[in-house]
């Protein structure tokens, strides 16, 4: 006789033991990273240019260079997505045209990042003769991200109800009257969501950016944005691959500087995200 | 007074044909109920007359509809300005996520320019005292109105149409979704406000028809079978059909 509570039981450990096994890694490279990379945390760590072959001294321009990018990036891909976003969601009808667009953001979010990167050096720096600069880098970054703005903005606007859109239709609002006052303030907490992700998936990636901005070294800060910049995960693979004797604390505190920006942005999210589902009770 | 006319009015959903030839008047501070089994198209009547069935893909309309001397129908009509003098209070109580306040001045600032803060308060103030709210709430006005209890929805649902000075209002089975108490408030609060405006009201429920309105309509199966004086029509049906609807043997 088969005993159908023993293999609930089974069944049960598994998918328990699945589960746990995500939080491990997650786990693990937190505290490797902070683990090896506190000693260096210091404030010369975070306020020095690199000095000495970039085997002493600080990662101050690094850490400008991703704030530049992250920033340039965001106010590229934020009125971009945003707009497209209500386009979709608010004014477009279900026509072959707008099936394309939407087929297109899906692969645009699938395209392998360092596509982006060869595509940003063609189009940004040869094309258009930017050079390698903040504004091809940004421009790059905020072609990545805008799939992910995209998305969460659509997924945000499409969940105020629709009942909220037909009163205020009825009440003679005009279209975007409605999108303005109604829509977009009970969609915002989601948009805001939606690019602080972005922000944090645009600080991390290297590829973009390798052959469209970022500096091997350059110990001083831009001052335009055609100037190249150093930016951290950049900085974090030539120190790691390409300079030999590195201190290792320098490797982890880079490191350690990087996932607690990206971390910080997400946890940013997730509470604008808590705040919002406990405001919201329609 | 006669403030809405229909005439030989036809609308289809796609191939499907909602409203046959509809000829009707209502009457101006009047009520008028239009009730029917669900699915007869009372509520795309009532949507026609503030447009509001534009919002649905494929939706055709035949014939006129006459308000204030101006077929609504025409593609040139103004929405805002028609939907302004026709409000709509919707069957489920739908206050925005905002505050009392703010729900209630929401057309005004829509609709005004330049508004200033003297002007909504005074437009807050009469509208909540219109719908009977005003000493209920008067202390409360920047709480969220999504605290407020269903029946103080529902009525600060009309008192932000009100807020809009429209001509008509149109009511989409307001009472549904109320208990009984508050439903018979409501109806009082109807008969109130029928001193302003021309009431048009679509319930399933037939008693609140007799009970609240002046003119009385049957639909079946998009079809204005029955029209006239209230009291004629649920004594003294003049179609088979409206009789045998009326006394429960269908709907």
């Amino acid at each position: 006789m088969r005993n159908p509570y023993r293999s609930q039981k089974i069944a049960y450990a598994f998918l328990l033991l699945s589960t746990l096994l995500i939080v491990v890694p997650v786990g693990m490279i937190v505290v490797i990273i902070i683990q090896k990379g506190l000693p260096a945390m210091n404030w010369q760590f975070l306020s020095d240019i690199p000095r000495q072959g970039m085997r002493a001294g600080g990662i101050f321009p690094a850490i400008v260079g991703t704030l530049y990018l992250v920033t340039g990036a965001i106010s590229f891909a934020l009125p971009i997505g945003l707009l497209a976003a209500i386009y979709l969601s608010e004014y477009s009808r279900d026509n072959l045209l707008t099936r394309i667009i939407k087929l297109a953001i899906v692969n645009l979010a699938g395209v392998p990042s360092v596509v982006y990167g060869l595509f940003g050096l063609a189009l940004f720096v040869i094309f258009f003769g930017f050079g390698a600069s903040i504004l091809s880098g940004s421009l790059t970054l905020g072609i990545m991200i805008l799939p992910v703005i995209i998305t969460t903005s659509r997924e945000a606007l499409e969940s105020v109800p629709a009942s909220f859109r037909e009163v205020s239709l009825s009440l003679g609002a005009s279209k975007w009257q409605t999108i303005r006052h109604i829509v977009l303030p009970n969609a915002l907490p989601g948009i805001l969501t939606g690019t602080i992700l972005g922000l944090g998936r645009a600080a991390g990636e290297t590829a973009p950016i390798l052959f469209t901005v970022a500096a091997f070294y350059l110990p001083q800060l831009p001052d335009s944005i055609m100037d190249q910049v150093m930016a951290l995960p950049y900085h974090l693979y030539v120190i790691s691959t390409q300079v030999p004797n590195v201190d290792e604390k320098i490797r982890y505190g880079t490191a350690l500087v990087l996932l607690a920006m990206v971390l910080f942005m997400n946890l940013i999210a997730i509470i604008i995200r808590h705040k919002f589902r406990k405001r919201k009770k329609w | 007074m006669t403030k809405i006319i229909t005439n030989g009015l036809n609308l289809f959903y796609g191939k499907f044909h909602a409203l046959k030839n509809v000829n009707s008047g209502f009457g101006e501070n009047r009520i008028t109920a239009i009730i029917g089994p669900s699915g007869c198209g009372k509520s795309t009547l009532l949507r026609v007359f503030n447009r509001m069935n534009d919002l649905i893909d494929g939706v055709r309309t035949e014939g006129e509809v006459v308000i204030g001397e101006k077929n609504i129908l025409a593609p040139a009509t103004d929405l805002v300005a028609l939907r302004k003098k026709v409000g709509m209070v919707f069957q489920r109580p739908n206050p925005f996520p905002l505050s009392i306040y703010e729900n209630i001045v929401f057309g005004e600032r829509i609709h005004g320019d330049k508004v200033k803060d003297d002007k909504l308060d005074e437009i807050a103030e009469k509208s909540l005292r219109d719908v009977l709210l005003w000493d209920e709430l008067k202390d409360r006005l920047n709480e969220p109105a999504l605290r407020l209890s269903l029946e103080q929805k529902q009525r600060l649902c009309i008192a932000r149409v009100i807020a809009v000075k429209p001509d008509v209002l149109l009511m989409d089975e307001p009472c549904s979704t109320l208990d009984p108490n508050a439903t018979q408030r409501v109806e009082e609060l109807m008969r109130e406000l029928k001193n302003k405006y021309t009431i048009i009201i679509v319930t399933h429920n037939m008693q609140q028809a007799a009970r609240v309105s002046d003119d009385t309509g049957f639909m079946l199966l998009g079809e204005l079978i029955e029209f006239g004086n209230t009291e004629t029509v649920f004594t003294a049906p003049s179609d088979k059909r409206t009789e045998d609807y009326i006394t429960g043997r269908y709907g």
